[in-house]
């Protein structure tokens, strides 16, 4: 068994799990964070994308243990209160879901290209930055396009605070 | 996933001691590979020996005439490397092009190089620039380094601790990917090193894995621009064949990937 310490959302968590316990089984099964999904089983759909130490990753595809002493943000960790992330914001205003399997996944890894590469972003970089996504409703065509409305708000914000 | 017992060694000799006391230990560096693998029940490591957090397997180093890169550096700290990126552009390009973005948060070039995926992206900038393979018990020149699909000339227990890059005159890489798995159908790295010879490596085409193209560069040495191609054709005999693509369709991506490899040298 391993002893696992994590900052999940900003909370001071600790399990004892098995050492082959995923860090997305200790996420739902334990913790109940259970927005973050799984979709496959062969890392390649992102719906189980979190943050881990500021950086997107597949929660599916990294042990619990590993990341011991990591700080962990999972979609319930962006909104404030009742107000939501500007990314959570832009898909529910540009339609950027239909069943919202893959919409955790999406939005932890547009957060994450937002942060690395600043804002606004392009439609062209946008689709190669979520390669790693895999949407089976939506044609990606309004996924992109919030992440564009959203990439740009936040370059504003962002301004206006400097 | 099969029970395993996970081990979080501080140094490289922890490590190998580790790895000398289990029954059927694997070396776990990204994990991008091994845990899908594991998770498919297609591995049953007894012990995960998790090299991620070795400071003596991190790092760039840039001299004038290599870049040598620690194995634990992850793909998208080579991609976003501004050191790399003036040195070897073509090194910095092939990182970012592996995976996807949060595959390349995790994965690492010396977890690439020591499983030796016929498709991997990094064996051919390796075998492509003559890249030394610096491991825990000595260093394997690219040629030797490279045996085979899944098969090294790493020993059991020995880990690779870094890579020696030479800064070839101009390189670059073109890959042709798989829509789905983002892996190579077939990628070239081309590279005129600094005395002017020709290095041309080719990955996701051979069905033993990266391998030189010699008639690509016999062409190039006598004429080192994309026309010099035009009359090379590659025999698909030892190419891989499968549902994605034939062993002919193969043989002539590997030709149209060089050439624009070679066209990517003027920019």
């Amino acid at each position: 068994m391993a002893k696992v310490s994590l900052t999940v959302n900003g909370k001071a968590l600790t399990a004892e799990v098995e050492d082959r316990t995923l860090l997305v089984q200790l996420l739902r099964d334990v913790f109940g964070l259970t927005g973050t999904h799984v979709g496959c089983d062969t890392s390649q759909c992102g719906a189980c994308v979190i943050h881990l130490d500021g950086r997107a990753v597949k929660s599916c595809t990294l042990l619990a243990a590993q990341a011991d002493g990591a700080a962990v943000t999972t979609i319930e960790g962006l909104a404030v209160g009742d107000e939501l992330h500007p990314v959570q914001a832009a898909f529910r205003e540009h339609h950027g879901l239909q069943c919202g399997f893959c919409t955790p996944g999406m939005i932890m890894s547009a957060v994450d290209m937002i942060n690395r590469l600043g804002g606004p972003l392009d439609e062209e970089t946008i689709r190669h930055e979520l390669e790693g996504n895999i949407c089976r409703c939506t044609g990606y065509h309004n996924i992109v396009k919030a992440i564009e409305a959203a990439s740009a708000q936040m370059a504003g914000l962002s301004q206006a605070a400097e | 996933m099969y029970e395993t017992t996970y081990h979080r060694p501080s140094t490289l000799a922890e490590a190998a001691s580790l790895f000398s006391g289990a029954s059927e230990a694997r070396f776990l560096a990204g994990g991008q590979t091994l845990l899908p693998t594991m998770k498919q029940r297609l591995a049953a490591p007894t012990d995960l020996i998790d090299l991620s957090r070795l400071a003596e397997l991190k790092g760039i180093e840039v001299t004038a005439d290599a870049v040598t890169i620690g194995a634990g550096t992850t793909h998208a700290t080579v991609a976003t490397s501004a050191e790399v990126a003036r040195a070897i552009p073509a090194l910095a390009k092939l990182a970012g092009l592996v995976g996807d973005p949060a595959v390349r948060h995790l994965g690492t070039l010396g977890g690439s190089l020591a499983n030796n995926d016929p498709a991997a992206d990094y064996p051919a900038a390796v075998l492509g620039l003559g890249a030394t393979v610096h491991t825990t018990k000595r260093s394997i020149a690219a040629e030797e380094y490279f045996q085979g699909l899944f098969t090294t000339a790493l020993e059991e227990g020995e880990i690779i601790t870094r890579v020696s890059f030479p800064i070839p005159a101009r390189a670059d890489y073109q890959k042709f990917r798989h829509p789905a798995s983002r892996y190579a159908l077939t990628a070239v790295f081309a590279a005129q090193m600094k005395d002017g010879s020709i290095r041309v490596a080719v990955t996701g085409a051979g069905s033993d894995g990266v391998f030189r193209a010699e008639a690509i560069e016999a062409a190039l040495a006598a004429n080192p621009t994309p026309s010099a191609l035009d009359g090379v054709s590659i025999d698909p005999a030892g190419m891989l064949a499968d549902i994605h693509g034939s062993a002919a369709y193969r043989a002539n991506l590997v030709t149209v990937m060089a050439k624009r490899a070679v066209g990517g040298w003027a920019g």
